[in-house]
């Protein structure tokens, strides 16, 4: 079999991508324009909130691709191996919405407008019991130097593993001894990262930038919470890439057997998400306590109840009953399908973990729910982008990581 | 079920039986089932088995589960029996949720494993036939079911051809019956 070894970007991809990166800049444009210009907070902070939703999602689903490499490396699989380089090229968009995350996180954290994150306020927290407590990890310094390291430790053990999986392209493994000091070389980075992903993602970074947005209020599951709804979006990312490309006659050694496993991913994701983001509400719920309950009164009662619980269908039933069959996870139509809805679904996640507490009008205690679909344009900015970024990726490198010790692995596989 | 004839022949390796399995079915012979000690990949593709429908069974089940899980605490707690767990309403359906999955695991878990024992014919106190004892331990069998126009021994020598050994015709039960195995039982009667 003939085998189309790199990625071409097309005319028509470069369009797509480009023409969503301008609806994305004019939908900043708009929301600048109409909400960031103006002199009240709240507006000011419903622009803020834009960019930083979009911007640590996308941040966070982009990076979810390196986990998944790291985590299947440290677990020796190989089924991966066929599609491996399409994660690898999604990692390669880390650095680029990391820089752009955390300019927009750092403009928050140092700018005039505390409404996002009332702990900027020093003022305020002088007078404010808990957020003087939590004054010695909540505080501008802390966040600006912790941000800036963990961008720059994703983007740079992201480069080295994908360094490492390039460096056999050219030069094929001889003897044995070289293949086992290869996998053992990629075991200890990919472990690296995942030490590192647990410091940030999985524990600190959620803390920071999302959770500190209703800085009275804490949970303990909020982390693994936001992880598992990037990770599954994350796959869900791989799976529209690979079927992309799949389409497009490319990825010839994958088939029906790898979109099945990708697809279990998103399937058993999905139904781990709920699990947290049940677990959080039901503690909360049972134990009945004000300073508690505050988050979910809005989210789960108020304006934003609709979004609540159409985010409930989207990322837990609709995955759950039509994700189930095997048949389903082998049918590209239904996978795409999927990946798109749970995407858009995550997102939401992020939307309505956002914005309910920094447009709460500080005179009436009412939050409201603000025209969603400018906060479209700039997740189609952002997704301009991630298409952009990977398409270059892609073209770079060989499709196929043909020389990996595991490559064989994963062309024989078979659910 | 019944006595049926057979013929089997044994397989040693991979490799020789999966072009034996596609030759035989191109042959148009019937295949009863191959036995092996493990299982191979893809072997149930190549003799064309359908899939399964265990995981059907096991949704059936889940969902039983997850309805006599609602439906009874429902029934205990806003009905037969109403009490007061911190103020919360009597339907408290987010309380009920982990009782509820954890009915739904063990009704599927369960109900699935006793399917799955059924569909193998698996019990205690059960026996069947076995054509070959070393199929647990390092042989493959391949028993093809005789019909009225099969020819032994045009079928022996064309299992004999795709490599298989020890070729034999056995008659043998394909139900299951009361037994054990450390004891010769009786069998049902050979028909016809």
């Amino acid at each position: 079999m003939s085998i189309r070894e790199k990625f071409i970007v097309t005319k028509r991809y470069s369009t797509i991508s480009l023409t969503l990166m301008v609806i994305g800049v004019l939908a900043i444009i708009g929301l600048y324009v109409t909400q960031g210009a103006k002199d009240d907070p709240n507006m000011q902070a419903r622009f803020w909130g834009s960019l930083l939703q979009n911007s640590v999602y996308f941040l966070l689903v982009v990076n979810a691709a390196m986990f998944f490499i790291c985590a299947t490396t440290l677990a020796w699989g190989g089924w991966q191996m066929a599609f491996r380089r399409v994660p690898e090229a999604i990692s390669a968009v880390v650095p680029v919405i990391g820089t752009i995350c955390g300019v927009i996180l750092l403009l928050i954290c140092f700018g005039n407008n505390h409404e996002i994150y009332h702990w900027t306020n020093v003022e305020h927290v002088k007078s404010d019991p808990v957020l003087n407590f939590k004054k010695g990890f909540l505080n501008k310094n802390f966040f600006a130097f912790w941000t800036v390291l963990t961008i720059v430790a994703w983007s740079a053990l992201g480069w080295k593993m994908r360094k490492l999986s390039r460096s056999l392209d050219d030069k094929p493994l001889a003897t044995n001894e070289e293949k086992k000091k290869y996998v053992w070389n990629n075991t200890v980075w990919a472990a690296l990262f995942i030490v590192v992903f647990a410091l940030t993602v999985m524990s600190s970074i959620p803390w920071l930038w999302l959770m500190s947005i209703d800085a009275h209020w804490y949970s303990t599951m909020y982390s693994w919470y936001t992880f598992a709804s990037t990770f599954v979006a994350g796959m869900a990312l791989i799976c529209l890439f690979v079927v992309y490309l799949k389409n497009s006659g490319y990825l010839e050694y994958t088939n029906e057997e790898h979109l099945h496993d990708i697809g279990k991913f998103m399937f058993a994701f999905s139904v781990f998400w709920t699990y947290l983001w049940f677990s959080q509400f039901m503690l909360i719920w049972y134990a009945n306590i004000p300073e508690e309950t505050t988050y979910f009164k809005p989210r789960a009662q108020g304006v934003y109840s609709g979004i609540f619980w159409i985010m409930f269908i989207i990322n837990f039933l609709a995955p759950l009953l039509i994700l189930m069959r095997r048949g389903a996870k082998r049918n590209y139509s239904t996978v795409t399908f999927m990946a798109l809805l749970i995407i858009f679904g995550h997102w939401l996640d992020f939307y309505q973990m956002v914005f309910p507490s920094p447009l709460t009008d500080p005179k009436t205690g009412e939050t409201q729910v603000p025209m969603i679909l400018y906060d479209f344009g700039v997740a189609l900015g952002f997704a301009g982008l991630i298409m952009f970024v990977t398409g270059r990726a892609l073209s770079k490198a060989p499709l196929l990581a043909k020389n990996h010790p595991f490559v064989k692995e994963s062309l024989i596989h078979h659910t | 079920m019944a006595v049926k004839k057979f013929i089997t022949g044994c397989f040693y390796d991979e490799a020789v039986l999966f072009p034996a399995v596609h030759k035989t079915r191109r042959a148009g012979y019937k295949i009863h089932d191959i036995f092996t000690p493990f299982p191979i990949h893809g072997l149930d593709k190549a003799m064309g088995l359908r899939d399964t429908s265990l995981h059907t069974a096991g949704f059936i089940y889940g969902i039983t589960g997850t309805a006599t899980a609602v439906g009874f605490i429902t029934w205990a707690l806003t009905v037969d029996w109403q009490q007061n767990f911190g103020g919360k309403p009597f339907f408290s359906l987010p309380a009920w949720i982990p009782i509820t999955f954890e009915l739904t695991v063990l009704f599927a878990s369960v109900g699935m494993v006793l399917t799955f024992c059924y569909l193998c014919q698996l019990a205690p106190f059960v026996r069947k036939d076995h054509f070959n004892t070393r199929t647990t331990d390092d042989t493959f069998l391949m028993a093809l079911e005789c019909t009225d126009k099969t020819n032994d021994g045009d079928a022996m020598s064309f299992l004999q051809s795709l490599g298989a050994t020890d070729v034999q015709v056995q008659y043998k039960e394909t139900g299951w019956w009361l037994g054990r195995y450390d004891k010769e039982t009786k069998r049902f009667e050979r028909k016809g």
